[in-house]
């Protein structure tokens, strides 16, 4: 388990080191993105329109935050990760088109995620669910907002973030998915748990 | 005295207690697993648990930025005047607290994807309500989040299989949720009554704390099994592996049909948020879970 601090914009190289376990800060620039940002990004794409920020070796944060207006100036109240699950169906090809290198959330990703993450050069960080003001914390500005029209939690917001994380590596360049690896021991443990409650498998 | 106000103003405190604050037993509960907890990544998530707690409590900030979909509970003493104004002014204590707290906006038209931007909609804050003896009117603010909603279950089964089936059906549902759920979880059990009736008791055993067992000695002691078989999944905190996987087990049950065993297991992350607070006659008011300073 090593300690990595990375500094936007992260190349293929920097993130290639990186293994399961490892601990990562992130320095920089980050963009969160849930649902319908993966799908209108996607389709910006597809239609060759560019998007309102370039996301090559920045990190993206599957997050909906709470921002508050005040003077003019958005600030961060509660910033923790969302279930990064709902956007495997996208992510594959948004690593591909847009080389983001650090996707950030928790309850890790699947296999088309994991596999896109080995070919393309980007990694998986699982940031501490629900710990919002930790991450908050760690978010100096607020630089702009996209895609407003999204709703609050659904836009894209461009942050100015210092030493984001604790993140732990969970899906890293080399097909490793720590996620998967605790699935598969939770599976094999199954038999002796069904013991230990009396549970016929029969 | 107007019922509204006093309702009002004691449900934007309510929501602004439980998404600040953790309540004693849970606290407790998350300080046990960081130190029983042998893997070092799970040692890492529930370090930064407990330092998010602090902060969120030092800075009267949501602890999680999934505020959740409000519910409350009612208990209205048969007594009291004006229960018919309670509503409202639960519905008007949301949108204040949204703007107040704040809250995030959670409350999403299905066919239309809109946000109301003010957490009530159709049935949103949903209360339920209990009559209850005497002219109290007891209030419960439980916000709950989506990620745990998400993989909660409900099953009819074989009622052949009496209480190995339950085992079967909870520790596969947590087996199941994995590291969706934001683990360490605390879960709420019910059998009996009908697929409504299970999840509504399982749902608020979650109101329960965790340092209470159920009363009845048998259930008590399934708690506790299915507590410590949860535990042997490995799961831990996060899904990212460990022993910690829930924080407790509060099992609920109702009379059933012969013919069905209906079950359902509620799932609650562990920012296992609740505040409760009783309204005499009167107009004083009793914080129950938090003082007020």
């Amino acid at each position: 388990m090593a300690v990595y601090k990375l500094k936007t914009p992260i190349s293929e190289e920097d993130v290639r080191k990186l293994k399961v376990n490892d601990v990562l800060y992130v320095t920089g620039t980050m963009v969160t993105a849930r649902d319908s940002a993966h799908n209108r990004a996607l389709g910006f794409f597809k239609e060759g329109k560019k998007l309102p920020i370039d996301l090559q070796g920045l990190a993206i944060f599957h997050c909906g935050p709470i921002v508050k207006r005040e003077d003019e100036k958005w600030i961060i109240i509660a910033a923790g990760p969302t279930t990064s699950t709902r956007m495997d169906i996208f992510e594959d090809e948004f690593i591909k088109n847009f080389e983001a290198r650090v996707i950030i959330g928790k309850g890790g990703m699947g296999k088309r995620t994991t596999d896109a993450m080995k070919k393309y050069g980007a990694v998986y960080g699982a940031f501490t669910g629900g710990a919002a003001i930790l991450a908050s914390n760690a978010i100096k500005e607020v630089k702009r907002v996209e895609w407003f029209d999204l709703g609050m939690p659904e836009a894209l917001w461009i942050l100015e973030v210092e030493d984001f994380g604790p993140l732990v590596v969970a899906i890293d360049t080399h097909g490793n998915n720590l996620f998967e690896e605790v699935q598969k021991k939770t599976e094999e443990a199954r038999p002796r748990i069904y013991e230990k409650l009396g549970i016929s498998t029969k | 005295m107007d019922i509204r106000n006093v309702v009002e103003n004691v449900a934007v405190e309510l929501l602004r207690q439980a998404v600040t604050k953790l309540p004693q037993d849970v606290k407790e509960a998350l300080q046990r697993a960081y130190r029983e907890e042998e893997s070092e990544t799970g040692k890492t998530q529930l370090k930064a648990i407990l330092d998010n707690v602090e902060l969120a409590e030092k800075t009267c900030k949501p602890m999680c930025q999934d505020t959740g979909v409000t519910i409350f509970y009612v208990k209205a003493g048969a007594q009291a005047k004006d229960l018919d104004k309670i509503e409202d002014a639960l519905r008007n204590a949301t949108k204040r607290a949204t703007k107040e707290v704040p809250l995030r906006p959670n409350a999403v038209d299905p066919f239309t994807r809109k946000n109301t931007g003010d957490n009530t909609g159709r049935f949103v804050p949903f209360i339920n309500w209990e009559i209850v003896p005497g002219n109290d009117v007891e209030i419960t603010a439980f916000p709950k989040g989506g990620g745990s909603e998400n993989v909660c279950v409900t099953g009819m089964l074989v009622p052949g299989e009496g209480i190995m089936g339950l085992k079967r059906f909870v520790i596969d549902a947590v087996m199941k949720a994995g590291a969706k759920p934001c683990p360490p979880n605390i879960l709420g059990v019910a059998i009996g009554g009908g697929t409504d009736i299970a999840m509504k008791l399982a749902k608020a055993a979650l109101l329960r704390p965790i340092n209470q067992p159920n009363p009845n000695p048998e259930i008590a002691k399934l708690e506790r099994e299915l507590y410590e078989a949860a535990n042997m999944t490995g799961i831990g905190p996060m899904g990212l592996g460990g022993r910690v996987t829930v924080l407790g087990v509060n099992v609920e049950y109702a009379h059933r049909h012969p013919a069905s065993f209906p079950a359902a297991v509620a799932f609650q992350c562990w920012a296992a948020r609740r505040a409760t607070a009783r309204i005499h006659s009167d107009g004083t008011v009793e914080y129950l879970t938090y003082k007020v300073r």
